[in-house]
């Protein structure tokens, strides 16, 4: 089974940020969340942005998703404005919070997005029971969201960020509610959906390890005001096993990550 | 077993109501219980707790007794003339549900879109409901009539409908008001990622959504509808209705005391009635209301 989403000239960057800054409010109380941010994100490429809570990681998405318009510098999406993009669907987005329409049921939920954009019905079922499946919720599909757990639940989020096979994945915290065990299986599910899809993904995330598992390339940020300060490449390849997250070069990856975080070399000793 | 209890409760209530007046009847004060009364002055005290004669307090087994009796030589049997009245105020009371429904969720809709309308609409609204209905209701009737002499087509039981919606729109728009607001900011997100328009999000979100607020507002409006149809009935003088025949009986009591009550039964069959519609129509919805344990 692959989803494979709409071809992308690999020239065409999914995401083009030059000199990004956003702030909130009026002057006298307003809030200046990012400021310069330059980023590029190569189509398929998977990127996670991590830094302290209030950092801006979210408005950032929300300014490539075309939830907030950035105050200043470009943002491109595929070559676009994020509007054109959004409204092209070029994007899919999960929260935090799963966000399931309650009264509808799973596959209900997962073809949404499809419904809104008029597919037909035959279409959008089918669609919709394939993505079901692949999320590992075949025998569910009937099910509302109250009868799900929040891992379910989740993964019906995903699926529904899939549905319109999208070129871009924009993910918040999306398994920040879960438990650990539940959290590293459903990694292990998204780094094999992502890899299958080609989808370029911007995954917001607490997690260093799950930043360091998941990704091509680790965005590191620092807030006030909300700014990159570090990046760095993961070059474990696609194919990712269970097994790398015990081998010493995860380990060191770990580290590099999080001595980024804290802006100067951990202290070994100190950690425990 | 769970879906039993609520009935074999509803039922252990009335025959309590039923035990009570029986009760009182047998065992009470034949005068009844008057407060502050002065001696040998007829009349005086204010008066607690009726007479417990037949006058005043029929049996009643008396009272559904005489449903089955008519009112003279050639009238049918009290209860169907109390069923024919009842017929006609719960239709009444359903158009002025209906209208009450439409203005309600109109005003809902201009509300919900625009804060500004929400500032100007929402404080006359909640005054509306502090004009009493029967300094309203003669201002209705008098326009119904001066619209029906001008040609416009305006029964007097249209007029009753609206006195009805007067009351039912109320709980509509205010919680109608508060179902179209209540999608969680990460829906609205999600439908602005797709693109989805005012139109479309009205209807795949935000009215499905609104629905666990609708309902109750639904069975307040619904029984609000039934209190102003009768008290609307009263008011303009329509004939043919509950209200009236309530009024008119009332006036024979002390000499068939078990009369008035017949279509006071019927007022009650007819808010039971819009009270089970909107429970009917709760469970037909179910599936919408799942959110409503959690919100
Ligand atoms: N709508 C808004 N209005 C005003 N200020 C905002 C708004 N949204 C975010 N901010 C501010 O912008 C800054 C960055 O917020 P943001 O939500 O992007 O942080 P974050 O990195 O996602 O944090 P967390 O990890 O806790 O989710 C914060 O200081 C926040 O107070
Ligand atoms: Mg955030």
């Amino acid at each position: 089974m692959r989803f494979e989403t709409k071809a992308v000239p690999d020239a065409i960057p999914a995401v083009r940020a030059v000199g990004i800054g956003k702030t909130f409010g009026k002057r006298g109380k307003a809030v200046n969340a990012l400021t310069g941010i330059d980023l590029s994100i190569a189509a398929g490429e998977f990127v996670s942005l991590i830094g302290p809570s209030g950092c801006g990681k979210s408005t950032l998405m929300r300014l490539v998703a075309d939830l907030d318009a950035p105050t200043g510098g470009t943002l491109e999406v595929f070559g676009k404005s994020p509007k054109a993009a959004r409204l092209e669907q070029e994007y899919g987005i999960a929260f935090q919070q799963a966000g399931l329409l309650p009264w509808r049921t799973v596959v209900q939920n997962i073809a949404l997005p499809l419904e809104l954009h008029g597919v037909p019905y035959a279409e959008r079922a089918e669609r919709a029971q394939q993505l079901a499946e692949m999320v590992g919720l075949a025998d569910f599909q009937d099910h509302r969201p109250d009868q799900l757990s929040g891992g379910m639940q989740q993964r019906v989020a995903i699926a529904r960020a899939l549905a319109e096979r999208p070129r871009l994945l924009l993910m918040d915290e999306p398994f920040g509610a879960l438990d650990e065990m539940t959290r590293e299986r459903m990694q292990g599910e998204l780094a094999r959906i992502a890899a299958g899809s080609g989808a370029a993904v911007v995954f917001v995330t607490h997690s260093i390890p799950e930043a360091v598992f998941l990704s091509d390339r680790v965005v590191v940020m620092s807030p006030r005001p909300g700014r990159i300060t570090a990046e760095i490449e993961v070059p474990f390849g696609k194919d990712r096993a269970e097994l790398l997250r015990e081998t010493p070069e995860f380990f060191a990856k770990v580290t590099e990550v999080r001595e980024a975080l804290h802006g100067a070399p951990v202290e070994r000793a100190n950690e425990r | 077993m769970k879906r039993v209890l609520p009935w074999i409760l509803g039922l252990v209530g009335i025959l309590a109501v039923v035990a009570i007046w029986e009760l009182y009847k047998w065992l009470g004060p034949a005068d009844g219980v008057v407060l502050g009364a002065v001696e040998g002055q007829a009349g005086s005290g204010f008066r607690i707790l009726p007479r417990t004669g037949d006058l005043n307090m029929p049996h009643v087994w008396d009272m559904f007794a005489r449903l089955g009796q008519d009112n003279g030589p050639g009238t049918p049997p009290l209860g169907v003339s109390v069923l024919s009245a009842l017929g006609v105020t719960l239709g009444i009371s359903a158009i002025g549900l209906l209208i009450g429904l439409v203005v309600g969720f109109v005003f809902a809709l201009l509300m919900q879109r625009w804060r500004i309308v929400e500032w100007g609409l929402l404080p006359w609204i909640i005054v509306s409901q502090t004009v009493p209905l029967i300094a309203f209701a003669p201002i209705v009737a008098r326009l119904g009539t001066q619209l029906d002499k001008q040609g416009w087509w305006w029964p007097g039981w249209l007029s009753v409908a609206v006195i009805a919606s007067y009351l039912a729109f109320f709980p509509i728009a205010v919680g109608a008001l508060r179902g179209l607001g209540s999608p969680d900011a990460i829906h609205q997100d999600l439908f602005r990622s797709y693109g989805a328009s005012y139109g479309r999000t009205l209807v795949k979100l935000r009215l499905p959504a609104s629905i666990p607020y609708l309902l109750p507002a639904l069975r307040l409006g619904a029984t609000s509808a039934v209190v102003g149809a009768v008290v609307g009935e009263v008011s303009i003088g329509m004939p043919g209705g509950l209200g009236r025949m309530i009024i008119q009986l009332a006036q024979s009591a002390s000499a068939d005391p078990a009369l008035p009550y017949g279509p006071i039964f019927g007022a009650v069959l007819v808010g039971l009635v819009a009270a089970g519609s909107v429970a009917l129509l709760g469970a037909i919805l179910k599936n919408y209301r799942r959110g409503e344990a959690v919100a």
